[in-house]
């Protein structure tokens, strides 16, 4: 270790661009010349295209659809309802959530711009005058939009398919509204802890149902050849393979004749992880019509009715010491989920991984319930960075420790730093039972609160609390949070019966170059860049020449897709250990080269050396050809491997985020003077990339807390749902953000990488309440629900008597 | 609904087309020219996505009709590039991570491309108003103002070198 470094050595290695180097992207030449190829882009001869009709109201029977007058509009080819899907069974489909959701509205609708039929047509001009063609008589019935409401005897019964039906597919259904209750922890023990602690505390949470908008939308291109009985869907799928299995069930076609493609993707943020309708039609259409049939939504269309994220309504408890050490924590959750449970999760997780809303914290006592209810609003909850829940769970664990330090009238930093896990507790198993990897909050706390001279705000913060005229109030927001990404453990975590592993196959051309092919799919994070970068320091092979590719079912190996920042944690893993594979393969043909037992060699960035003659080596160039050239005896020729990584754990990445906001007491607008995040995803791929991922999700996180709603009026009409309202922030409005780090490796994986992506958007909307709520927390208030635009704080301004 | 021959100059290239009157700019350019670097991300011409430089101006060409292009001079993102050579906004952006879906990023180099001739020295709060009809979902803009400047100061630099 203490060798002089060798600049020939630094040379080599820097070479290679590979684990640690901020390198620039290999996918960029393509998109700054527009070369991208996403679904739109793509042409094919007969190509047909599909428009929706859908719902104008919230509830209603479908009295009659009337065809006939679109089919006389020039263009139109077809229009299919439930009627035409009922014979393939296919007017309903399976969620991941092992519920059920209508593809067409059969006798009724369940929520406004449901899918109720689709028009086929020569262009998409004539496909929208096939749309307005259609007639569609409802009868309206009573809606149902609150939870609370859902639930209460003699409710309106919105799901009559599930009638009779007292079992979901999570356990007891006690309310034709009620989806499932779900519970973890120790009730008991967490009970106890309430009973005889001298402080508790207790808070409602809202957190508020946004929209993940990608700004490319989802659709498809869904091409059944009717000569081969083969089909080839292009497709915004954040997880084609699973995509290929559940329509190979579905059509009855073999899974060898289905190729689902993703293509490049405009940005997924979780909105393109399940199944829509819009897929499931362009594929029947295809099929019914032999032809080509592209479907691609439209911006009001993909806010309305694909899967929305959160809408949790969260009852949190904390008990504690006077001095702040924490003795218990009970969580309750109304979770709103919709018409039909769509909800992304693995399937023994209706709740996601919500509980990790124990948090960074070392709680003796804890417990959650979270109970599902349908109400009329389009399907969907875990989305937009959420990791499963965690964005939820994060938000409750982190609001009431500001509740709990705010009743103590101790400081927030202070609190936490009491209550924190130490470094040397992991790995740690929490009071829900995961088993925490790694950690090290204490030095990232102490780390951010240095860097931001946290002592030096609060005594400004001070200050202006003294001075009545201070035309500004200011806020300190502050959040340590643990992240739970990886999913997962395959004995713990499926996908609709499919583990939740990923994969990695690797291949090393005759000449040195290689072709790597993963599970998962990138929506811009970067995946074909930093998954050469891993191989190219395993291997020694410059990631410049490794050319890495996924979304193809018929060339990828299976795997579970991207979203729960689980490609570095688990392909990442697989890739590591797929070269790792070809490595010991390289080095016993290294050893039949140079004519040394493979322990007389040492591996050297890029080459084999024979131990104490470093004049004698063979790089991995070299073993590549001798591979194909001549392979040694007893060994196969080429120079390739597969591996399946199945995770022992989940990776808990962590952060410290800090931020200063000054909020004009005359307008309510609420200015963010500092963001400061420090984020430890252990051992880090590419810098630079990943500064990118926390930049757009710290942006993501000033949306949903500082303006992102969709509220619904009496009706059931969804408000705001273009961006004529749905606030997606420009350059403008984005705060400048800080970023930090420190480095604590997961133990457990190959790279000792965590995943990191979803962290910034997880971490920083609490952080953004956090201070918002601290700038009117000298005036008693404990919590203010998002988004916190003007309006809202100009309201809480006048409450507190503080407006101008 | 008559078509109606458009005449226009794209990239440096006369193309001549017969299209419906209502049909937009972007479809226009994305399927009858198969020029498929400019996207659609709205109905409601906020976010940019389609922007082209029209007859030396930033436009949104889901907001304007493919006829009133006639005798119009267009740049689309895939005439930014000179042969080989890229333009000093796509190698700022490549250079400064200023993109990762990639979804945003040709709307956004050709506004940068008409900013810099608007604003040639511009401070990043210029650059931030000036590209503020333009929305990104993966970037968070930081890295985008930075290219933007880089590609300010790399034409600059190029100008002295010109003069």
């Amino acid at each position: 270790m203490n060798a002089p470094i060798d600049p020939k050595l630094l040379e080599r290695t820097a070479a290679l661009q590979g684990m640690g180097d901020s390198r620039l992207r290999k996918e960029d030449a393509r998109f700054i010349q527009g070369k991208g190829n996403y679904v739109d882009d793509i042409k094919m001869p007969g190509m047909l295209f599909m428009d929706i009709v859908r719902a104008p109201v919230a509830h209603a029977r479908i009295k009659s659809i009337d065809k006939s007058e679109a089919l006389k509009v020039p263009g139109v080819v077809a229009v299919l309802t439930a009627e035409d899907l009922k014979p393939l069974k296919l007017h309903w489909m399976p969620t991941l959530a092992g519920d059920v959701a209508a593809v067409l509205a059969d006798e009724k609708v369940h929520f406004q711009m449901q899918e109720v039929a689709v028009v086929i047509a020569e262009d998409r001009y004539a496909a929208a005058d096939g749309v307005e063609a259609v007639i569609v008589d409802y009868e309206e019935l009573p809606v149902v939009l609150d939870p609370f409401a859902a639930l209460e005897p003699g409710a309106t019964v919105l799901r009559e398919d599930l009638a009779g039906k007292t079992e979901g597919a999570h356990g007891k259904r006690d309310h034709p509204n009620h989806i499932f209750t779900w519970e973890s922890g120790d009730k008991a023990a967490a009970d106890a802890a309430f009973e005889n602690a001298p402080v508790t505390v207790k808070e409602r949470i809202f957190y508020p149902r946004v929209h993940p908008c990608p700004l490319e939308t989802c659709g498809c291109v869904a091409s059944f050849d009717p000569v081969r009985g083969d089909l080839t869907t292009y497709i915004t799928s954040q997880a084609p393979h699973v995509v290929r299995t559940v329509v190979s069930l579905l059509s009855g076609i073999p899974e060898s004749k289905v190729r689902i493609v993703s293509p490049d993707i405009g940005g997924g943020f979780g909105n393109k992880v399940g199944i829509y309708p819009g897929y499931v039609c362009a594929i029947v259409a295809s099929i019914v019509l032999g032809k080509p049939v592209k479907w691609i939504e439209d911006r009001i269309e993909n806010i309305s009715s694909t899967a929305f994220a959160r809408d949790y309504h969260m009852d949190g408890e904390l008990a504690a010491t006077p001095d702040g050490k924490i003795l218990g924590l009970r969580v309750n959750v109304l979770a709103d989920h919709g018409a039909f449970d769509a909800c992304a999760d693995p399937t023994k997780f209706p709740a996601g991984m919500f509980h990790i809303c124990s948090g960074s914290y070392d709680i003796p006592a804890a417990w959650c319930s979270v109970k599902g209810v349908y109400t009329n609003k389009a399907p969907g909850g875990v989305s937009y960075r959420c990791s499963f829940r965690v964005t939820e769970a994060v938000y409750i664990i982190e609001r009431m420790m500001d509740v709990l330090a705010q009743h103590l009238n101790m400081d927030k930093a202070e609190i936490r730093a009491k209550n924190f896990i130490r470094k040397e507790q992991f790995p740690y198993t929490s009071p829900f039972g995961f088993e925490y990897d790694s950690g090290d909050y204490h030095t990232a706390l102490d780390k951010v609160l240095n860097a931001v001279d946290y002592k030096g705000l609060r005594a400004e913060q001070a200050a202006k609390r003294a001075d009545p005229d201070c035309p500004t109030l200011m806020g300190i927001g502050l959040v340590v949070f643990t992240e739970v990404v990886g999913a997962g453990p395959s004995k713990m975590c499926d996908i609709l019966g499919v583990g939740m592993f990923d994969s990695c196959e690797i291949r090393i051309h005759p000449t040195g170059s290689a072709i790597a092919r993963m599970g998962t799919i990138t929506q811009g994070q970067g995946h074909q860049t930093t998954y050469a970068q891993i191989i190219a320091t395993e291997l020694g092979i410059p990631s410049e020449v490794i050319q890495v590719e996924e979304g193809d079912t018929s060339t990828a190996p299976y795997g579970l897709g991207t979203y729960g920042s689980r490609s570095t944690p688990v392909a990442g893993a697989a890739i590591a250990l797929a070269a790792r594979k070809i490595h010991a393969k390289a080095r016993k043909i290294a050893a039949h080269l140079l004519e040394v037992g493979e322990n007389d060699l040492d591996w050297e960035i890029d080459r084999f050396n024979v131990k104490g003659d470093e004049t004698r080596f063979k790089t991995m160039k070299d073993i590549a050809w001798a591979s194909y050239n001549q392979p040694p005896p007893g060994l196969e020729p080429g120079l390739e491997a597969v591996h399946y990584y199945d995770p022992p754990n989940f990776t808990f990445p962590f952060g410290v985020y800090l931020c200063v906001v000054d909020i004009d007491r005359g307008t309510g607008d609420t200015k963010v003077r500092r963001f400061y995040a420090l984020d430890d995803c252990g051992t880090r791929i590419n810098p630079m990339i990943i500064e990118g991922q926390i930049h757009g999700g710290l942006t993501e996180g000033y949306a949903v807390a500082m303006g992102q709603q969709m509220p619904f009026d009496a009706q059931g009409n969804l408000l705001g749902n273009t961006l004529m309202d749905y606030f997606l922030p420009t350059a403008v409005e984005t705060p400048k953000w800080e970023t930090d780090h420190t480095v604590t490796p997961s133990p457990h994986h190959p790279l000792g990488a965590k995943g990191v992506a979803e962290s910034p958007h997880v971490g920083s909307i609490p952080t953004f309440t956090s201070a918002v709520v601290d700038a009117f927390a000298h005036l008693g208030v404990k919590h203010m629900v998002m988004p916190h635009n003007a309006y809202r704080v100009w309201q809480q301004l006048k409450e507190s008597g503080v407006a101008l | 609904m008559g078509k109606q021959i458009v005449s226009v100059n794209i990239n440096g290239k006369k193309v001549e087309k017969a299209v419906e009157p209502r049909t937009l700019l972007i479809h226009f350019l994305r399927e009858d020219c198969q020029l498929t670097g400019a996207h659609i991300g709205c109905e409601t011409s906020h976010c940019g996505a389609c922007t082209v430089d029209l007859d030396g101006a930033s436009v949104k060409s889901c907001t304007h009709l493919a006829v009133q292009c006639d005798g119009s001079e267009l740049l689309t993102v895939e005439g930014l590039a000179k042969g080989p050579l890229l333009h000093a906004v796509q190698e700022g952006f490549y250079r400064e991570h200023g993109l990762q879906c990639g979804f945003c990023t040709p709307g956004m180099l050709m506004r940068s491309y008409r900013f810099l001739q608007e604003n040639p020295n511009p401070t990043e709060e210029e650059v931030r108003a000036g590209i503020s009809g333009n929305l990104c979902r993966c970037t968070g803009y930081q890295n985008i103002v930075k290219a933007v400047l880089y590609a300010a100061a790399k034409l600059q630099q190029t100008e002295k070198v010109a003069a």
